[in-house]
């Protein structure tokens, strides 16, 4: 049973892994078109909508491949975890059909008319269409995060012998780590498809072409990051103090804390050796893990020595992915700051090495919302809901064959369509670069001239 | 009696389920046209797709994650026996989805990925039809399941009536949408594909009565729905019979509109010959229904959202209305 339940699991991080990229990309993508075509309604200046045709076409490519990617996931949510879904389908179900209600229909119903609907209808209903759809994406998330949380943090359920009834839907939704953690995803939404976008325009400045419009572009995106990865910040430490308060044990993964102790350090660098329960080569700073997770310098950590070692997650892989998260949380704050500072002084469209900063900046926003997922799920474990059901009671009753040709089919699929052509013709794109757009001239009413009537 | 709760549910997922083969039906049904079809009516037909594209699987999500939240049981039990045919249909949606996508950033490939939508269209079409062929048949539970047992005769012949279907769709959604040569070539093979939906129809009414578990050992089971079972296929036949006329004189609306019907009659007659099951023929829908806060919960947003998405379904069709005089691109 072991080797089916690992498969399943590779088989689902795989593909969870590849489809997260583009809702990511898309959330961040709407919000920027949303701002974008706000701003040509407002001041018509036809760089603006130069922006945001150019900027769709990203957009439609990447939203597709969103669609096909997730219909990939629901269906596995059954032929991979049957054992899952027979108890807790009453509870997430409802969410995810409301996510479909709410904001999949919203999304496809309105992309059309975003993304060909230029000339067939009027501006005004144009701009309706990305509101709706950057509101589509926007709770979208919301639901998919509410059901992720009440994974994490369960509540509003009893549980009986086979199923779990709901006894309060607003206590399921806004479980205790629901909030923290949607916040936390949209801003590294925002900020990975930023780094994106300042890194693409960076390109076209470094080669000479597009100028103004990636002038444009980066203007508006570096004091945004610069806000952004601020915030986000602060909602991580918040994000911090919830899973500290319910997930204690993840908690102490994430810092490598095998014993109970007050005052507990930060560890930047060890090897945790699961066998031994203790950590080698360790570099810390004293306090520090007290200090973030609990805001004192002397509160209490839990160690993971407090459970048994089948228990514990697998402490490595959270331990470093934290790690990567973090430390690439930071350095894009450094980045987006000194970005903020040349803006202000003049120099950022003319200094080539921080434009290869930005093109070097550009996929590091998704490999710290990788990191993140794994630290978030793999934290979790043995868990699949916490404390309640275990991964393992959660597996489908399927073959071990069944699960190799799938993850097989899966990897050789998606290594072609996503990693050859969706890159392939994200460049094409790319290299094509925007178009320029002429001042559209208001349709004025006036009379005909003689010659003009036939 | 199943309580109403279970009983709006499985309608709102049947709804769904309806919704989806309509509407990706003419999708998927175009897709297996385009051999059929040059380079410029490709285009074409592509651009009387492109609008609604996301909107039409849409449903299939909708009706997905409807069952996954009212009927967990249904769910988790359906799905594992369905493994491969389920990963190989998603597979095909997803070469169809990318297929579709690529297709209009490119010149050179163009030719490879209409060979991708042809294909990923008429796969996914295909198993479709294999496994509602499954269900008539019904599922054997056990431990470890047996991963093959949707494969059969019967199925194989369901996946090919399915494929007619869909293709007489596609071709009765394309005169709706075309003009000139383009829709001239798909009244003729419009009239093909509707002879051959009728020969598969009669032929899989009779052989359901072999392959059904219950049907010829207890008939009488079915004896105050015989006006039904009686009925259907008169609507089918008189839909088929119009379906006829109306490509003979060349009509433009009325062609869509009774390949409409006649699925909707088989639609129909697929229900009643699993009914009361969720899963064939051993769990009901009473039996897999989640709990009644579940249930209740999804019903208050099923309520306000369905007539809303209805209505801009419509809508987004609305403003696409009319022929397609020139392809639309990014």
């Amino acid at each position: 049973m072991l080797d089916i339940e690992l498969l399943s699991r590779l088989q689902f991080a795989f593909t969870i892994s590849f489809h997260i990229l583009f809702p990511t990309f898309s959330i961040g993508l709407a919000t920027f078109l949303l701002i974008m075509e706000g701003c040509w309604l407002k001041t018509r200046d036809p760089l603006y909508l130069s922006i945001c045709k150019f900027w769709t076409k990203v957009f439609a490519l990447t939203f597709g491949m969103g669609v096909v990617a997730g219909i990939v996931m629901e269906f596995q949510l059954g032929t991979n975890w049957a054992g899952f879904t027979k108890k807790i389908g009453s509870v997430l179900g409802p969410l995810f059909t409301y996510e479909v209600l709410t904001a999949f229909f919203i999304e496809a119903g309105f992309l059309g008319v975003m993304l060909f609907g230029w000339e067939k209808v009027g501006r005004r209903l144009h701009y309706l269409s990305t509101c709706l759809v950057f509101c589509g994406v926007t709770i979208s998330a919301f639901w998919i995060l509410a059901a992720n949380s009440w994974m994490q943090t369960p509540a509003g359920v009893i549980v009986t012998e086979h199923q779990f009834v709901v006894n309060n839907w607003w206590e399921v939704i806004f479980n205790p780590s629901t909030l923290s953690r949607y916040l936390h995803m949209m801003l590294s939404a925002y900020l990975s498809t930023g780094f994106a976008i300042a890194g693409i325009c960076a390109y076209y400045l470094l080669k000479g072409k597009h100028l103004a419009f990636s002038k444009r572009c980066l203007a508006f995106i570096l004091p945004a990051l610069a806000l952004l990865t601020v915030l986000q910040i602060g909602v991580g430490d918040k994000v911090g103090l919830v899973i500290h308060h319910h997930q204690p044990l993840k908690t102490a993964a994430i810092e490598g804390l095998w014993d109970t102790q007050r005052g507990a350090p930060f560890i930047i660098f060890a090897i945790p050796d699961q066998h031994q329960q203790k950590n080698l080569y360790s570099l810390a700073i004293p306090y520090a893990a007290s200090l973030i997770n609990t805001h004192q310098l002397k509160g209490k950590m839990i160690g993971l020595k407090t459970v048994s070692p089948s228990d514990q997650p697998y402490v490595p892989l959270v331990f470093f992915s934290f790690r990567i998260m973090v430390g690439i949380g930071l350095l894009m704050a450094l980045v987006a700051l000194i970005g903020l500072w040349l803006f202000f002084t003049q120099r950022l469209y003319s200094s080539r090495w921080f434009l290869r900063g930005c093109i070097f900046m550009s996929p590091t926003g998704f490999i710290a919302l990788l990191a993140g997922w794994i630290t978030s799920e793999t934290g979790r474990q043995p868990w699949i809901v916490y404390n309640l059901i275990r991964t393992h009671e959660a597996v489908a009753d399927i073959t071990l064959s069944q699960i190799s040709i799938s993850f097989v089919a899966l990897i050789l699929v998606y290594l072609i369509i996503f990693c050859v052509f969706y890159i392939r013709y994200l460049g094409r794109i790319l290299r094509q670069g925007p178009t320029a757009e002429v001042a559209p001239t208001d349709s004025v009413f006036r009379y005909l001239s003689t010659t003009e009537i036939k | 009696m199943m309580d109403n709760l279970a009983f709006i549910w499985i309608l709102i997922i049947g709804f769904s389920i309806l919704m989806y083969v309509i509407l990706d039906g003419f999708t998927l049904g175009i897709g297996i046209l385009l051999p059929w079809l040059n380079r410029q009516e490709r285009e074409i037909a592509m651009s009387v797709v492109l609008p609604n594209w996301d909107g039409n699987q849409t449903w299939l999500v909708l009706g997905g994650a409807a069952l996954y939240g009212a009927f967990p049981l249904a769910f988790s039990t359906i799905l594992p026996i369905l493994y491969l045919p389920l990963l190989l249909m998603v597979l095909a949606l997803l070469f169809r989805g990318v297929a579709f996508e690529f297709h209009q950033k490119t010149k050179r490939g163009r030719k490879l990925w209409d060979s991708a939508f042809m294909l990923g269209s008429l796969g996914a079409t295909l198993i479709q039809g294999i496994m509602l062929g499954a269900f008539v048949q019904g599922f054997v539970l056990a431990t470890p399941n047996n991963a093959l047992q949707w494969l059969t005769p019967f199925s194989l012949f369901t996946g090919c009536a399915l494929v007619c279907g869909y293709t007489l769709l596609g071709a009765s959604r394309l005169i709706l949408k075309t003009e000139n040569g383009l829709q001239e070539k798909m009244y003729r093979l419009a009239k093909l594909c509707a002879i051959l939906v009728g020969c598969c129809l009669i032929i899989t009414s009779i052989w359901t009565y072999w392959v059904h578990p219950v049907l010829p050992y207890q008939p009488w089971f079915f004896k105050d729905k015989l006006w039904l079972i009686g009925l259907l296929p008169l609507i089918g036949m008189l839909s088929l019979v119009g379906l006829f006329i109306a490509l003979a004189k060349r009509q433009e609306w009325l062609p869509y509109w009774l390949t409409i019907g006649i699925f909707l009659c088989s639609y129909a007659g697929f229900i009643i010959s699993v009914w009361p099951n969720i899963v064939p023929y051993s769990i009901t829908i009473a039996q897999a229904a989640a709990p009644a806060s579940s249930l209740t919960f999804m019903l208050i947003g099923a309520a306000i959202m369905l007539p809303v998405l209805l209505f801009y379904t419509w809508y987004s069709y609305h403003i696409f209305r009319g022929k397609i005089e020139q392809t639309i691109h990014y």
